[in-house]
Protein backbone atom coordinates (compact mmCIF):
# COMPACT_ATOMS: atom_id res chain seq x y z
CA UNK A 1 0.00 0.00 0.00
CA UNK A 2 1.65 3.53 -1.28
CA UNK A 3 1.56 6.55 1.22
CA UNK A 4 -0.35 7.96 -1.41
CA UNK A 5 -3.42 5.95 -0.69
CA UNK A 6 -3.25 6.05 3.18
CA UNK A 7 -4.98 8.67 4.38
CA UNK A 8 -4.26 10.60 7.51
CA UNK A 9 -7.20 9.22 9.27
CA UNK A 10 -6.15 5.80 8.57
CA UNK A 11 -2.37 6.45 9.56
CA UNK A 12 -3.67 7.49 12.91
CA UNK A 13 -5.94 4.81 13.45
CA UNK A 14 -2.56 2.48 13.23
CA UNK A 15 -0.76 4.77 15.63
CA UNK A 16 -3.86 4.50 17.99
CA UNK A 17 -3.94 0.86 17.37
CA UNK A 18 0.05 1.19 18.84
CA UNK A 19 -0.90 2.65 21.91
CA UNK A 20 -3.44 0.60 23.22
CA UNK A 21 -1.47 -2.73 23.29
CA UNK A 22 -1.73 -4.75 26.23
CA UNK A 23 -5.23 -3.05 27.31
CA UNK A 24 -7.74 -4.78 29.01
CA UNK A 25 -10.76 -2.25 28.58
CA UNK A 26 -10.95 0.20 26.00
CA UNK A 27 -13.73 2.64 25.99
CA UNK A 28 -15.00 5.09 23.27
CA UNK A 29 -17.20 8.06 23.81
CA UNK A 30 -18.77 10.84 21.73
CA UNK A 31 -17.68 11.48 18.34
CA UNK A 32 -14.60 9.52 18.37
CA UNK A 33 -14.71 7.31 14.99
CA UNK A 34 -10.90 7.53 14.70
CA UNK A 35 -10.74 5.99 18.29
CA UNK A 36 -13.76 3.23 17.84
CA UNK A 37 -11.83 1.75 14.41
CA UNK A 38 -8.11 1.18 16.27
CA UNK A 39 -9.76 -0.02 19.56
CA UNK A 40 -12.19 -2.55 17.06
CA UNK A 41 -8.59 -3.28 15.26
CA UNK A 42 -6.90 -3.83 18.31
CA UNK A 43 -9.78 -6.73 19.54
CA UNK A 44 -9.55 -8.75 16.06
CA UNK A 45 -5.79 -8.71 16.22
CA UNK A 46 -6.35 -10.03 19.56
CA UNK A 47 -8.25 -12.54 19.71
CA UNK A 48 -11.13 -10.94 21.29
CA UNK A 49 -9.05 -8.70 23.94
CA UNK A 50 -9.68 -5.72 25.11
CA UNK A 51 -13.04 -5.44 25.72
CA UNK A 52 -14.22 -2.61 24.05
CA UNK A 53 -16.99 -0.54 25.14
CA UNK A 54 -18.86 1.66 22.29
CA UNK A 55 -22.15 3.04 23.67
CA UNK A 56 -24.08 4.11 20.97
CA UNK A 57 -23.61 0.14 19.47
CA UNK A 58 -26.44 -1.87 20.74
CA UNK A 59 -23.75 -5.15 19.90
CA UNK A 60 -20.38 -3.29 21.31
CA UNK A 61 -22.36 -1.76 24.30
CA UNK A 62 -20.88 -3.76 27.74
CA UNK A 63 -22.45 -1.80 30.36
CA UNK A 64 -26.55 -2.67 31.25
CA UNK A 65 -26.34 -0.55 33.84
CA UNK A 66 -27.12 3.03 31.76
CA UNK A 67 -24.68 6.00 30.98
CA UNK A 68 -23.45 6.36 34.47
CA UNK A 69 -21.62 2.78 34.40
CA UNK A 70 -18.86 4.12 32.31
CA UNK A 71 -17.57 6.64 34.95
CA UNK A 72 -18.08 4.29 37.81
CA UNK A 73 -16.30 1.65 36.31
CA UNK A 74 -13.33 4.17 35.15
CA UNK A 75 -12.99 5.61 38.99
CA UNK A 76 -12.34 2.07 39.66
CA UNK A 77 -9.91 1.74 37.54
CA UNK A 78 -11.83 -0.73 35.16
CA UNK A 79 -10.87 1.85 32.13
CA UNK A 80 -7.29 1.51 30.89
CA UNK A 81 -7.98 3.22 27.68
CA UNK A 82 -9.99 6.53 26.44
CA UNK A 83 -9.66 9.03 24.28
CA UNK A 84 -10.36 12.90 24.00
CA UNK A 85 -10.27 15.81 22.01
CA UNK A 86 -11.07 19.43 21.85
CA UNK A 87 -11.73 22.70 19.94
CA UNK A 88 -8.54 23.47 21.14
CA UNK A 89 -5.45 21.46 23.03
CA UNK A 90 -2.68 23.53 24.89
CA UNK A 91 1.25 22.42 25.59
CA UNK A 92 0.19 21.28 29.29
CA UNK A 93 -2.13 18.91 27.93
CA UNK A 94 -5.32 20.84 29.07
CA UNK A 95 -8.19 20.66 26.56
CA UNK A 96 -11.10 23.21 25.74
CA UNK A 97 -14.73 21.24 24.76
CA UNK A 98 -16.53 24.77 25.72
CA UNK A 99 -15.73 28.33 24.01
CA UNK A 100 -12.88 30.78 22.19
CA UNK A 101 -13.09 33.73 23.72
CA UNK A 102 -14.38 35.15 26.86
CA UNK A 103 -17.13 32.31 28.26
CA UNK A 104 -20.15 34.98 28.87
CA UNK A 105 -19.67 36.10 25.30
CA UNK A 106 -17.78 33.25 23.29
CA UNK A 107 -16.57 33.97 19.93
CA UNK A 108 -17.43 30.20 19.18
CA UNK A 109 -19.01 27.50 21.23
CA UNK A 110 -18.46 23.95 21.10
CA UNK A 111 -20.90 21.40 22.12
CA UNK A 112 -19.61 21.39 25.99
CA UNK A 113 -17.11 18.96 28.41
CA UNK A 114 -19.22 16.12 27.92
CA UNK A 115 -17.37 13.87 30.92
CA UNK A 116 -13.78 14.71 30.21
CA UNK A 117 -13.87 16.74 33.34
CA UNK A 118 -13.83 13.65 35.07
CA UNK A 119 -12.57 10.84 32.94
CA UNK A 120 -9.02 12.78 31.99
CA UNK A 121 -8.62 12.22 35.69
CA UNK A 122 -9.08 8.36 36.21
CA UNK A 123 -8.14 6.45 32.96
CA UNK A 124 -4.35 5.53 33.18
CA UNK A 125 -3.79 6.05 28.78
CA UNK A 126 -5.86 8.89 27.86
CA UNK A 127 -5.03 9.26 24.21
CA UNK A 128 -5.84 12.70 22.78
CA UNK A 129 -6.41 12.89 18.71
CA UNK A 130 -6.90 15.96 16.76
CA UNK A 131 -7.85 15.62 12.98
CA UNK A 132 -6.40 19.35 12.36
CA UNK A 133 -3.15 20.30 13.47
CA UNK A 134 -2.84 24.18 13.12
CA UNK A 135 -2.07 27.35 15.62
CA UNK A 136 -5.40 27.47 15.49
CA UNK A 137 -6.43 23.88 17.81
CA UNK A 138 -2.71 23.65 19.19
CA UNK A 139 -2.46 26.48 21.35
CA UNK A 140 0.32 28.30 23.98
CA UNK A 141 -2.92 27.99 26.52
CA UNK A 142 -6.05 27.10 25.79
CA UNK A 143 -9.53 29.82 26.66
CA UNK A 144 -11.60 27.42 28.55
CA UNK A 145 -9.97 24.09 30.41
CA UNK A 146 -12.45 21.84 30.56
CA UNK A 147 -10.43 19.27 31.67
CA UNK A 148 -6.41 20.10 32.88
CA UNK A 149 -3.70 17.78 31.64
CA UNK A 150 -1.78 17.54 35.00
CA UNK A 151 -2.92 18.28 38.72
CA UNK A 152 -0.77 19.63 41.46
CA UNK A 153 0.38 17.31 44.10
CA UNK A 154 -2.41 17.02 46.55
CA UNK A 155 -5.07 16.12 44.15
CA UNK A 156 -6.27 12.62 43.42
CA UNK A 157 -5.06 11.73 40.14
CA UNK A 158 -4.57 8.52 38.84
CA UNK A 159 -4.77 8.86 35.16
CA UNK A 160 -4.38 11.43 32.25
CA UNK A 161 -2.87 11.91 28.40
CA UNK A 162 -0.31 9.78 27.66
CA UNK A 163 -0.28 10.87 23.47
CA UNK A 164 -1.65 13.55 21.03
CA UNK A 165 -1.60 12.17 17.48
CA UNK A 166 -2.61 14.16 14.87
CA UNK A 167 -2.03 14.20 11.07
CA UNK A 168 1.28 15.30 11.14
CA UNK A 169 3.04 13.89 13.87
CA UNK A 170 2.71 12.02 16.91
CA UNK A 171 3.74 13.56 20.73
CA UNK A 172 4.29 11.66 23.85
CA UNK A 173 2.79 13.59 26.61
CA UNK A 174 5.56 13.53 29.91
CA UNK A 175 3.67 13.77 32.75
CA UNK A 176 6.39 15.12 34.91
CA UNK A 177 7.11 17.56 32.86
CA UNK A 178 3.35 18.58 31.68
CA UNK A 179 4.50 19.41 28.40
CA UNK A 180 4.54 16.80 25.11
CA UNK A 181 7.18 15.59 23.23
CA UNK A 182 7.92 14.54 19.67
CA UNK A 183 7.76 11.16 19.04
CA UNK A 184 7.60 10.75 15.52
CA UNK A 185 6.57 12.96 12.18
CA UNK A 186 4.32 11.13 9.75
CA UNK A 187 6.04 10.16 6.04
CA UNK A 188 5.64 13.17 4.06
CA UNK A 189 5.71 15.70 7.04
CA UNK A 190 8.88 17.02 8.60
CA UNK A 191 9.85 18.31 11.94
CA UNK A 192 9.59 21.62 10.59
CA UNK A 193 6.09 21.44 9.35
CA UNK A 194 5.70 20.59 12.60
CA UNK A 195 7.17 23.10 14.34
CA UNK A 196 5.62 25.91 11.98
CA UNK A 197 2.06 24.29 12.89
CA UNK A 198 2.23 24.16 16.67
CA UNK A 199 1.13 27.00 18.85
CA UNK A 200 2.61 25.37 21.91
CA UNK A 201 6.45 24.87 23.00
CA UNK A 202 7.44 20.86 22.92
CA UNK A 203 10.58 18.75 23.85
CA UNK A 204 12.12 16.76 20.91
CA UNK A 205 15.04 14.56 20.57
CA UNK A 206 18.12 15.57 17.96
CA UNK A 207 16.75 12.96 15.32
CA UNK A 208 12.70 12.39 14.92
CA UNK A 209 11.95 9.11 13.66
CA UNK A 210 9.53 8.71 11.18
CA UNK A 211 5.86 7.16 12.04
CA UNK A 212 5.85 3.37 11.02
CA UNK A 213 3.66 2.97 8.23
CA UNK A 214 0.67 0.38 8.98
CA UNK A 215 1.30 -3.07 8.30
CA UNK A 216 -0.92 -4.21 4.86
CA UNK A 217 -2.50 -7.14 6.66
CA UNK A 218 -3.54 -4.63 8.98
CA UNK A 219 -4.45 -2.31 6.33
CA UNK A 220 -6.66 -5.20 4.91
CA UNK A 221 -8.59 -5.74 7.72
CA UNK A 222 -9.40 -2.14 8.89
CA UNK A 223 -10.99 -1.62 5.22
CA UNK A 224 -12.40 -4.57 4.62
CA UNK A 225 -13.96 -5.91 8.34
CA UNK A 226 -13.61 -2.99 10.85
CA UNK A 227 -14.95 -0.12 8.76
CA UNK A 228 -17.87 -1.88 7.49
CA UNK A 229 -18.95 -3.15 10.65
CA UNK A 230 -18.77 0.43 12.31
CA UNK A 231 -19.92 2.20 9.42
CA UNK A 232 -23.80 2.47 10.55
CA UNK A 233 -22.65 4.15 13.66
CA UNK A 234 -19.86 6.56 11.96
CA UNK A 235 -21.81 7.04 8.68
CA UNK A 236 -20.33 10.38 7.45
CA UNK A 237 -16.61 8.63 8.33
CA UNK A 238 -17.39 5.85 6.67
CA UNK A 239 -18.45 7.72 3.44
CA UNK A 240 -15.84 9.98 3.63
CA UNK A 241 -12.50 7.77 4.82
CA UNK A 242 -13.64 4.41 3.44
CA UNK A 243 -15.61 4.87 0.38
CA UNK A 244 -18.79 3.53 2.07
CA UNK A 245 -22.24 4.71 0.93
CA UNK A 246 -24.32 6.53 3.02
CA UNK A 247 -27.59 4.34 1.75
CA UNK A 248 -25.77 0.85 2.88
CA UNK A 249 -24.51 2.28 6.49
CA UNK A 250 -27.99 2.99 7.73
CA UNK A 251 -29.73 -0.66 5.98
CA UNK A 252 -26.45 -2.55 7.95
CA UNK A 253 -27.22 -3.72 11.05
CA UNK A 254 -23.89 -5.73 12.23
CA UNK A 255 -22.61 -2.90 14.57
CA UNK B 1 -56.14 0.43 32.77
CA UNK B 2 -55.83 3.27 35.51
CA UNK B 3 -55.20 6.85 35.41
CA UNK B 4 -52.04 6.68 34.87
CA UNK B 5 -52.11 5.68 31.04
CA UNK B 6 -53.83 8.45 29.06
CA UNK B 7 -53.37 10.15 25.95
CA UNK B 8 -50.28 12.37 24.89
CA UNK B 9 -51.90 15.79 25.38
CA UNK B 10 -52.93 14.66 29.12
CA UNK B 11 -49.70 13.78 30.01
CA UNK B 12 -47.69 16.55 28.86
CA UNK B 13 -50.00 18.61 30.78
CA UNK B 14 -48.11 18.07 33.75
CA UNK B 15 -45.22 19.57 32.81
CA UNK B 16 -46.22 22.73 33.45
CA UNK B 17 -44.39 26.09 32.65
CA UNK B 18 -41.17 26.93 35.05
CA UNK B 19 -40.87 23.72 36.04
CA UNK B 20 -37.24 21.85 36.28
CA UNK B 21 -37.58 18.93 33.40
CA UNK B 22 -34.62 16.13 33.86
CA UNK B 23 -34.15 14.25 29.88
CA UNK B 24 -32.40 11.21 28.63
CA UNK B 25 -29.51 11.71 26.14
CA UNK B 26 -30.09 11.18 22.43
CA UNK B 27 -30.58 7.40 21.68
CA UNK B 28 -31.59 6.26 25.11
CA UNK B 29 -34.88 7.24 24.88
CA UNK B 30 -35.72 10.91 23.59
CA UNK B 31 -39.39 12.09 23.78
CA UNK B 32 -39.40 13.76 20.76
CA UNK B 33 -43.17 13.88 19.96
CA UNK B 34 -43.76 15.00 23.27
CA UNK B 35 -41.44 17.67 22.71
CA UNK B 36 -43.20 19.21 19.94
CA UNK B 37 -46.27 18.99 21.78
CA UNK B 38 -44.80 21.03 24.28
CA UNK B 39 -43.28 23.36 21.67
CA UNK B 40 -46.73 23.48 20.08
CA UNK B 41 -48.32 24.27 23.54
CA UNK B 42 -46.00 27.05 24.28
CA UNK B 43 -44.03 25.97 27.31
CA UNK B 44 -42.45 28.30 28.85
CA UNK B 45 -39.39 28.82 31.25
CA UNK B 46 -38.44 25.55 31.86
CA UNK B 47 -35.21 24.78 33.50
CA UNK B 48 -33.93 21.76 31.59
CA UNK B 49 -31.43 19.38 33.03
CA UNK B 50 -29.72 17.24 30.72
CA UNK B 51 -28.77 13.82 32.17
CA UNK B 52 -26.20 14.06 30.81
CA UNK B 53 -26.38 15.02 27.45
CA UNK B 54 -28.50 15.65 24.63
CA UNK B 55 -28.71 17.04 20.86
CA UNK B 56 -32.02 17.63 18.87
CA UNK B 57 -34.20 18.04 22.02
CA UNK B 58 -32.64 20.52 23.50
CA UNK B 59 -31.28 22.84 20.74
CA UNK B 60 -35.08 22.67 19.41
CA UNK B 61 -36.59 24.00 23.13
CA UNK B 62 -33.98 26.24 23.18
CA UNK B 63 -34.51 27.68 19.81
CA UNK B 64 -38.03 27.69 20.31
CA UNK B 65 -37.67 29.97 23.31
CA UNK B 66 -39.39 27.33 26.05
CA UNK B 67 -36.19 27.48 27.86
CA UNK B 68 -34.75 29.75 31.04
CA UNK B 69 -31.91 27.47 32.15
CA UNK B 70 -30.00 24.36 30.85
CA UNK B 71 -27.71 22.57 32.66
CA UNK B 72 -25.57 20.13 30.51
CA UNK B 73 -22.49 18.44 29.71
CA UNK B 74 -22.85 18.66 25.98
CA UNK B 75 -25.54 19.69 23.46
CA UNK B 76 -24.51 18.07 20.31
CA UNK B 77 -25.80 16.24 17.69
CA UNK B 78 -23.10 13.62 16.90
CA UNK B 79 -21.36 13.50 13.37
CA UNK B 80 -23.32 16.97 12.81
CA UNK B 81 -21.72 19.38 15.27
CA UNK B 82 -22.71 21.16 17.75
CA UNK B 83 -26.39 22.52 18.30
CA UNK B 84 -27.19 24.79 15.98
CA UNK B 85 -29.85 27.04 18.25
CA UNK B 86 -27.66 26.23 21.40
CA UNK B 87 -24.36 27.76 19.55
CA UNK B 88 -26.07 30.81 18.46
CA UNK B 89 -27.74 31.40 22.04
CA UNK B 90 -24.77 31.23 23.55
CA UNK B 91 -23.31 33.38 21.26
CA UNK B 92 -26.02 36.35 21.06
CA UNK B 93 -26.23 35.96 24.83
CA UNK B 94 -29.79 36.22 24.29
CA UNK B 95 -30.53 32.58 25.38
CA UNK B 96 -31.35 30.71 28.44
CA UNK B 97 -28.66 30.98 31.35
CA UNK B 98 -26.18 28.08 30.14
CA UNK B 99 -24.67 25.61 33.38
CA UNK B 100 -21.69 23.68 31.99
CA UNK B 101 -21.40 20.63 33.86
CA UNK B 102 -19.55 17.31 33.23
CA UNK B 103 -21.59 14.04 32.60
CA UNK B 104 -20.77 12.30 35.71
CA UNK B 105 -21.65 14.94 37.84
CA UNK B 106 -24.84 14.97 36.35
CA UNK B 107 -25.17 11.66 37.20
CA UNK B 108 -23.91 11.77 40.60
CA UNK B 109 -26.36 15.30 41.44
CA UNK B 110 -29.31 13.11 40.43
CA UNK B 111 -28.40 10.20 42.53
CA UNK B 112 -27.92 12.67 45.26
CA UNK B 113 -31.38 14.09 44.49
CA UNK B 114 -32.40 10.06 44.52
CA UNK B 115 -31.14 9.53 48.34
CA UNK B 116 -32.61 13.18 49.42
CA UNK B 117 -29.26 14.14 50.79
CA UNK B 118 -28.34 17.74 50.12
CA UNK B 119 -24.68 17.14 47.32
CA UNK B 120 -22.84 14.61 45.59
CA UNK B 121 -19.37 14.24 45.69
CA UNK B 122 -16.78 13.05 42.92
CA UNK B 123 -13.50 12.62 42.01
CA UNK B 124 -12.07 14.51 39.20
CA UNK B 125 -12.91 18.47 38.19
CA UNK B 126 -10.68 19.98 40.11
CA UNK B 127 -8.24 22.33 38.01
CA UNK B 128 -11.48 22.50 35.54
CA UNK B 129 -12.78 26.03 34.59
CA UNK B 130 -15.87 24.74 34.83
CA UNK B 131 -15.58 25.42 38.81
CA UNK B 132 -15.02 28.59 37.41
CA UNK B 133 -18.29 28.93 36.18
CA UNK B 134 -20.21 26.97 38.34
CA UNK B 135 -20.33 28.84 41.91
CA UNK B 136 -22.34 26.10 42.92
CA UNK B 137 -19.74 23.71 42.98
CA UNK B 138 -17.45 23.35 45.77
CA UNK B 139 -14.00 22.13 46.73
CA UNK B 140 -14.34 20.27 50.26
CA UNK B 141 -11.84 18.29 52.72
CA UNK B 142 -12.61 14.93 52.81
CA UNK B 143 -13.68 14.69 56.54
CA UNK B 144 -12.26 10.65 56.90
CA UNK B 145 -8.78 11.76 55.01
CA UNK B 146 -6.16 10.35 57.02
CA UNK B 147 -4.91 12.89 59.95
CA UNK B 148 -2.76 15.77 58.67
CA UNK B 149 -3.41 14.66 54.91
CA UNK B 150 -5.54 17.10 53.12
CA UNK B 151 -7.56 15.17 50.44
CA UNK B 152 -9.80 17.69 48.76
CA UNK B 153 -12.65 16.41 46.43
CA UNK B 154 -15.69 17.88 44.91
CA UNK B 155 -19.02 18.48 46.41
CA UNK B 156 -21.98 19.71 44.10
CA UNK B 157 -25.45 20.13 45.05
CA UNK B 158 -28.13 17.68 44.85
CA UNK B 159 -30.62 17.95 41.80
CA UNK B 160 -34.09 17.03 42.60
CA UNK B 161 -36.25 17.96 39.68
CA UNK B 162 -39.62 18.85 39.20
CA UNK B 163 -40.46 16.04 36.44
CA UNK B 164 -38.17 13.80 34.55
CA UNK B 165 -39.80 12.97 30.80
CA UNK B 166 -38.26 10.35 28.62
CA UNK B 167 -39.44 7.71 25.73
CA UNK B 168 -39.26 3.45 26.72
CA UNK B 169 -40.50 0.66 24.47
CA UNK B 170 -43.30 -0.21 26.85
CA UNK B 171 -45.36 0.18 29.99
CA UNK B 172 -48.61 -2.22 31.01
CA UNK B 173 -51.91 -0.96 31.75
CA UNK B 174 -51.49 -0.26 35.23
CA UNK B 175 -48.47 2.43 34.15
CA UNK B 176 -45.39 0.23 35.23
CA UNK B 177 -42.80 1.29 32.61
CA UNK B 178 -40.18 -1.11 31.44
CA UNK B 179 -36.99 0.75 30.45
CA UNK B 180 -34.35 -2.27 29.86
CA UNK B 181 -30.60 -1.20 30.34
CA UNK B 182 -31.59 3.06 31.30
CA UNK B 183 -30.21 2.89 35.02
CA UNK B 184 -30.72 6.65 34.81
CA UNK B 185 -34.39 6.61 33.67
CA UNK B 186 -34.40 5.06 37.29
CA UNK B 187 -32.36 7.59 38.45
CA UNK B 188 -34.55 10.50 37.01
CA UNK B 189 -38.10 8.74 37.89
CA UNK B 190 -36.32 8.30 41.73
CA UNK B 191 -35.55 11.79 42.12
CA UNK B 192 -38.27 13.81 40.40
CA UNK B 193 -41.05 15.07 42.26
CA UNK B 194 -43.11 13.62 38.76
CA UNK B 195 -42.16 11.29 35.71
CA UNK B 196 -43.94 11.64 32.23
CA UNK B 197 -43.42 8.65 30.17
CA UNK B 198 -44.18 8.13 26.49
CA UNK B 199 -43.77 4.45 25.23
CA UNK B 200 -44.08 2.72 21.95
CA UNK B 201 -46.78 -0.02 22.88
CA UNK B 202 -48.52 -1.10 26.33
CA UNK B 203 -47.23 -4.83 27.36
CA UNK B 204 -50.23 -7.19 27.61
CA UNK B 205 -49.72 -8.38 31.60
CA UNK B 206 -48.39 -7.20 34.37
CA UNK B 207 -44.26 -6.02 33.95
CA UNK B 208 -43.86 -6.46 37.44
CA UNK B 209 -45.61 -10.32 37.75
CA UNK B 210 -42.72 -11.09 35.09
CA UNK B 211 -39.36 -11.93 36.88
CA UNK B 212 -37.72 -11.35 33.56
CA UNK B 213 -38.95 -8.62 33.17
CA UNK B 214 -39.07 -6.73 36.46
CA UNK B 215 -36.04 -5.74 37.04
CA UNK B 216 -35.97 -3.56 34.43
CA UNK B 217 -39.09 -2.20 35.27
CA UNK B 218 -40.09 0.88 37.17
CA UNK B 219 -42.86 0.50 39.11
CA UNK B 220 -45.82 2.77 38.76
CA UNK B 221 -45.80 4.39 41.93
CA UNK B 222 -42.72 6.00 40.88
CA UNK B 223 -44.98 7.26 37.16
CA UNK B 224 -47.55 10.08 36.97
CA UNK B 225 -48.15 9.72 33.07
CA UNK B 226 -47.55 7.24 30.50
CA UNK B 227 -48.70 7.52 26.99
CA UNK B 228 -48.77 6.13 23.85
CA UNK B 229 -46.63 7.58 20.88
CA UNK B 230 -45.65 5.73 18.50
CA UNK B 231 -41.97 6.47 16.94
CA UNK B 232 -41.98 8.46 19.58
CA UNK B 233 -38.66 9.70 19.39
CA UNK B 234 -38.35 10.02 15.98
CA UNK B 235 -36.10 11.25 14.24
CA UNK B 236 -33.72 10.04 16.72
CA UNK B 237 -32.43 6.53 16.67
CA UNK B 238 -34.43 4.62 19.83
CA UNK B 239 -31.87 1.89 21.00
CA UNK B 240 -32.27 -0.83 18.74
CA UNK B 241 -36.11 -0.32 18.27
CA UNK B 242 -35.60 1.87 14.76
CA UNK B 243 -32.52 3.65 13.35
CA UNK B 244 -32.48 7.68 13.43
CA UNK B 245 -33.52 9.50 10.15
CA UNK B 246 -30.58 10.87 9.23
CA UNK B 247 -32.24 12.37 5.88
CA UNK B 248 -34.26 14.80 8.58
CA UNK B 249 -31.81 15.37 10.82
CA UNK B 250 -29.75 16.46 8.12
CA UNK B 251 -32.61 18.88 7.44
CA UNK B 252 -33.00 19.96 10.27
CA UNK B 253 -29.00 21.34 11.01
CA UNK B 254 -29.44 22.77 7.31
CA UNK B 255 -32.66 24.96 8.60
CA UNK B 256 -31.29 25.63 12.25
CA UNK B 257 -28.26 27.10 11.34
CA UNK B 258 -30.29 30.39 11.12
CA UNK B 259 -33.34 31.93 12.83
CA UNK B 260 -35.37 32.01 10.25
CA UNK B 261 -34.78 28.73 8.94
CA UNK B 262 -35.13 27.17 12.52
CA UNK B 263 -38.56 28.84 12.21
CA UNK B 264 -39.88 27.28 9.03
CA UNK B 265 -38.39 23.26 10.91
CA UNK B 266 -41.15 24.56 13.25
CA UNK B 267 -43.49 25.96 11.08
CA UNK B 268 -43.29 22.27 8.77
CA UNK B 269 -42.69 19.90 11.72
CA UNK B 270 -44.16 21.16 14.56
CA UNK B 271 -47.41 23.38 14.42
CA UNK B 272 -48.42 22.26 10.66
CA UNK B 273 -47.72 18.64 10.83
CA UNK B 274 -47.77 16.13 13.68
CA UNK B 275 -44.87 13.94 12.75
CA UNK B 276 -43.08 13.01 9.47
Amino acid sequence: MSTAHLSPEMLLIDVILRLITGAKHVAIGANSPIPAHAAFLAQRLGGGRPHVSLQQSPKHNLFTDGGVELFDAAGQGRIDVFFLSGAQIDGAGDINLVSIGDYAHPKARFPGSFGSAYLYFVVPRVILFRLEHSRRTLVEKVDFISAPGTSPQGVYRKGGPIALVTPLCHFAFDRERARFRLESVHPGHSVEEVLDQTGFAFDRPETVPVTPEPAPAVLALLRETIAPELASIYPKFAARVFDIPMASSASRSSA
Amino acid sequence: MTETVRSLEAAIALIEDGMQVVVAPDHSGVAMEATRLLIRRGVKNLRLITLPASGLQADMLIGAGSLAEIETAAVSLGELGTGPRFAAAALAGDGPVIRDATCPVLHAAVQAGEKDVPFAMLRGVIGSDLLKVRPDWKVIENPFALPGESDPILAVPAIKPDVALFHAPFADAVGNVWVGRRREFFTMAHASAHTVVTVESLHDGNLLENELLAGATIPNFYIDAVAIAQKGAWPLRFANHYAEDSVHLAEYMRLAGSELGFRRYLERYVFERRAA
